[in-house]
């Protein structure tokens, strides 16, 4: 095997260094009864073989280098410089492990330290810690914290967050014994004010609004969080974190807690991922934030030095007291996020949400001028938007797919009522001769 | 503070209009930017930093050198499987044709992602001898939470409710204990024999009916195999609870013993340890899930199924604990380690655990006379040694680790377990010869002769990295964890001094 460096004449000479005769002396403590199996799995062709068979299985995927695609609902493609990948796959970082010795890792946590920089910049809050699984645990995390810190035992949520998010929390919530409810929606896609302030009650713990939200519309958060810390609540705003260089940003909004899906700070797609959830909160919760926090210090020469601080929070330390169970982070993907914010820089983090907002107001334009096709145009968007057809989206997919194109995502399964409307996003990647493209192919249904 | 250039922050090497990314300069719609009111838009602007792409990329380059990693070090940090991370894994997670894929394209724009996802799954079960599989939890510890959910679940569908105490020993990891807590479980620890496994009285004493789970770790974390497998996991069973495997250290245990064979119940696996998906400083890691078929009704949705020759998902179970996570969970560490197993093949797979074991053993033999061992039997693929010396009082175990980063070696796992005083937790992992064992063995014999003579350069130890012994107390006492914190303590210390060293 091309990945074990022990010979047959070293395991002779090991294993007479220790005195045994073979290695199955070594395995003594293994009862007998369980060794007897063999394990099976598939056969192990040479790697030029194996690859091979890898592009095969590859090609039974539509990929977004093939086609053109406008699925978006919480995984986006976006443009990733060419130095980002570059980066990300140099050996020191991604073969590292989690920085527990301060002095030969730090490397990645000055880029922790500065991941959290940029988050913090971004959203407007105090601190973010070193990032979640993604945006969904994320934002689980951010309700137990709601609800630790309020000592209240419900979270009120918004239909118009991410299903899979609402999932998600849902999931951590039960399993816990806590209560989820949630407040709807106008035809618009906005939140429903009227429902949220009655659900509203000093019984809630934490408030949770997405925007954009799911249906990509912007919402206009005035007087939400008054109305929130008027009952001792906090407010958790889910944001797209790329949107945050044109929009009103969660600390100028007044949350208390940020979180988000980071995969479109430059990450790939990868069929769900890995991403990266960000995770930031005011000054007043900073003791209570669960996962890693990189901080600055000196060393015993009175140099500039990175650690992973607060531990006193973290599992390894507190066992069963512990702020969450949570170890392992998305390293990586937050390295990827601070390079990505890194060379966009201030000007670039601006602009792309403009390119943004300007492509898919143009094909919201475009769109609402085909028969058939009905789009709102009141709401403020982002990147994404609804359409409705008369259409099914089964017949519209049908049509296209062959063509090289994927519409959208269908909103039927996600929300009952909605049926004939499906999510279509164009971001910064397309060009007009891709929406144009996109919009006589839909014409052509 | 000394700041050399190497820890200038990019805020700090920031200049006004400078940018490291082309984008396009085309504006389409009759009005984009402009169409956003007022009250919605960003109030002040994001100060990111301002540098072009050659700067960005010789600061995070040189910010890499600082790193110890597996491609550079050895690296016997145990429990945690450090082990190289094969490259073709990298090649195949970063094709268009996966890493370009949306989550939610339908299913049969994705079969070739499906087409993993199942066959992973076939060999997943079939390693640990499980019936089913969730691929979703994105790493250990959320693995973890999913399984003990499924474990709830499981007992309130019996009407057992009641049922409201984990068992961990007191060798677990952290993780253990706290992911019961977090789900409103009593956690009850059970002490240790004095051969540093589960001590089967005290269990018996503590197990009962209102036993909800025992999560074990098999090897433990003393490297040792739990030789009472069987009479545990029949003990927990006969009192109506469950059996929890915590994956961690399954390096061990490939081709040689399977947990579902011993009676588990439920098993996390660490794709990042055992199937050499890449740490990447932290995570991302993956951490599926396998259950035997009563608890198969909880797995998260959605699973895949096989149906002729397509994949489909499949939605619509009753009694799931839901989603634990957005889309299917780790795509890519999933594929990665596809391909690993791939790429070993069974007898591959039973060679890896062969090899961690016997490379474990010959450090061990090498060092013992060194170094006490805490259990002084044959081992798995980690052993424990005690830095409680004698003759050198004031030595810890971390001031060991500290001094073989000088050595050029990463520090094993010092201070876990917390039975072992002074613990010095060593994995070697099967992907390092017995010539770096023999280069690390001599390392630590030195190091063991510096104990006793010069205890100060150990103290003091490192002395070769980039920086020396960081101020821990400070940075808790005093948290700076933003440049823009750090701009305001800037505001009310003394000037920072600016170091031409580089």
């Amino acid at each position: 095997m091309h990945y074990h460096p022990l010979t047959d004449n070293d395991r002779q000479e090991m294993l007479r260094t220790m005195g045994a005769r073979r290695f199955e002396d070594l395995l003594v403590g293994v009862p007998e009864k369980l060794r007897s199996r063999e394990i099976s799995v598939s056969e192990s062709p040479s790697e030029f073989e194996l690859r091979k068979q890898i592009l095969k299985i590859g090609r039974e995927n539509l990929n977004s280098q093939s086609t053109l695609s406008f699925l978006g609902g919480g995984s986006y493609e976006h443009f990733s410089p060419a130095a980002l990948a570059e980066l990300l796959n140099r050996n020191e970082f991604y073969t590292a492990y989690t920085p527990y010795q301060p002095e030969a890792s730090q490397g990645t946590l000055q880029a922790m330290f500065e991941y959290q920089s940029l988050i913090a910049e971004l959203t407007a809050l105090a601190v973010s810690n070193a990032s979640h699984y993604d945006g969904a645990t994320s934002l689980a995390e951010a309700g137990l914290l709601a609800l630790r810190h309020t000592g209240r035992r419900k979270i009120l949520v918004a239909r118009s967050v991410h299903p899979h998010f609402r999932q998600v929390l849902r999931t951590y919530l039960e399993a816990a014994d806590f209560q989820l409810e949630e407040f709807g929606f106008e035809k618009d896609g906005r939140f429903r004010r009227e429902e949220f302030e009655e659900f509203l009650t000093s019984e809630v713990g934490g408030v949770v609004i997405q925007t954009p939200n799911f249906f990509g519309v912007i919402e206009d958060l005035e007087k939400v969080a008054d109305a929130v810390h008027d009952k001792g609540t906090l407010l958790i705003l889910a944001a797209n974190p790329l949107s945050l260089g044109v929009l009103r940003a969660p600390g100028e909004w007044g949350a208390d807690l940020a979180v988000g899906e980071g995969q479109v700070l430059g990450l790939p797609m990868s069929f769900g991922g890995p991403y990266l959830g960000y995770f930031a909160a005011t000054r007043e919760l900073m003791r209570k934030i669960p996962g890693r926090l990189a901080g600055m210090t000196i060393d015993r020469e009175g140099r500039r030095a990175f650690v992973l601080t607060l531990q006193a929070r973290e599992q390894h330390i507190r066992r069963k007291r512990a702020a969450s169970n949570i170890c392992t982070n998305e390293g990586l993907c937050a390295l990827g996020a601070c390079i990505y914010l890194t060379l966009l820089g201030k000007e670039g983090i601006r602009e792309v949400g403009e390119l943004n907002l300007d492509r898919a107001h143009y094909l919201r334009d475009e769109i609402s001028r085909i028969k058939g096709f009905r789009v709102n145009r009141d709401a403020p968007i982002f990147n994404e938007f609804t359409v409705v057809s008369n259409k099914p989206f089964g017949a519209i997919q049908s049509k296209l797919v062959p063509q090289g194109i994927l519409p959208g995502i269908d909103l039927a399964p996600l929300y009952p009522e909605m049926k004939g409307a499906f999510l279509v996003c164009a971001t910064e990647t397309k060009t007009k001769e891709d929406l144009d493209r996109f919009v006589k192919a839909l014409g052509a249904v | 503070m000394l700041i050399d250039s190497e820890s200038r922050l990019s805020f700090e090497k920031s200049s006004a209009g400078r940018h490291g990314a082309k984008l396009p300069k085309s504006r389409l719609a009759k009005k984009g930017a402009e169409s956003v009111p007022e009250p919605l838009r960003r109030r002040n602007p994001a100060c990111l930093p301002e540098l072009t792409e050659p700067e960005v990329v010789r600061h995070f380059v040189n910010l890499s050198k600082k790193n110890f990693s597996i491609d550079t070090h050895f690296y016997p940090l145990g429990s945690c499987s450090m082990k190289y991370n094969p490259k073709v894994n990298e090649w195949a997670a970063a094709l268009d044709s996966f890493a370009g894929v949306h989550p939610l394209q339908a299913e049969e724009t994705a079969q070739g992602w499906l087409q993993v996802f199942y066959e992973l799954e076939q060999d997943l079960k079939e390693i640990t001898g499980m019936d089913r599989f969730t691929l979703q939890p994105a790493a250990g510890a959320q693995g973890e939470l999913c399984g003990m959910m499924m474990v709830r679940a499981y007992h309130a569908s019996r009407g057992e409710p009641n049922r409201r105490k984990v068992l961990v020993p007191d060798s677990s990891h952290g993780t253990n204990p706290a992911t019961a807590a977090l789900l409103g479980y009593e956690v009850v620890e059970i002490k240790s024999n004095a051969r540093g496994r589960v001590d089967l009285e005290a269990l018996r004493r503590q197990v009962g009916p209102d036993t909800a789970c025992l999560m074990l770790t098999n090897p433990n974390t003393l490297g040792l195999f739990e030789e009472d497998i069987f009479q545990i996991t029949e003990l927990v069973h006969e009192a109506g609870g469950l059996l929890y495997y915590d994956g961690a250290n399954f390096n061990a245990l490939l081709g040689i013993a399977r947990p579902g064979d011993m009676g588990f119940d439920v098993v996390h696996l660490n794709l990042h340890k055992t199937f050499t998906t890449p740490h990447g400083g932290g995570g991302p890691g993956a951490g599926p899930v396998g259950v035997r078929q009563k608890l198969v009704p909880f797995l998260p949705v959605p699973l895949v199924e096989k149906q002729g020759d397509r994949y489909a998902f499949d939605f619509n179970r009753s009694q799931t604990i839901g989603r634990v996570k957005s889309f299917h969970g780790q795509a890519g560490m999933l594929l990665r380690a596809y391909v690993y197993i791939r790429t070993l093949g069974s007898a591959g797979l039973k060679q890896v655990s062969e090899d961690a074991i016997l490379n474990a053993n010959y450090l061990k033999a090498k060092l013992k006379q060194v170094f006490p061992v805490a259990v002084d039997e044959p081992c798995m693929h980690e052993f424990v040694l005690s830095a409680k010396l004698s003759s050198a009082k004031d030595i810890h175990a971390v001031d060991i680790g500290k001094r073989l980063l000088d050595y050029g070696f990463h520090a094993p796992t010092v201070h876990f377990p917390l039975v072992v005083p002074e613990a010095l937790m060593i994995e070697p992992t099967e992907t390092e010869s017995k010539e770096t064992l023999d280069r690390f063995a001599e390392a630590m014999i030195q190091i063991r002769n510096e104990a006793e003579k010069n205890p100060d350069l150990i103290k003091n130890a490192p002395h070769s990295l980039p920086i020396r012994r960081p101020d821990e107390v400070l940075a808790a006492r005093n948290p700076i964890l933003t440049y823009q914190d750090w701009l305001v303590s800037l505001e009310t210390k003394e000037e920072p001094k600016l170091s031409l060293r580089s």
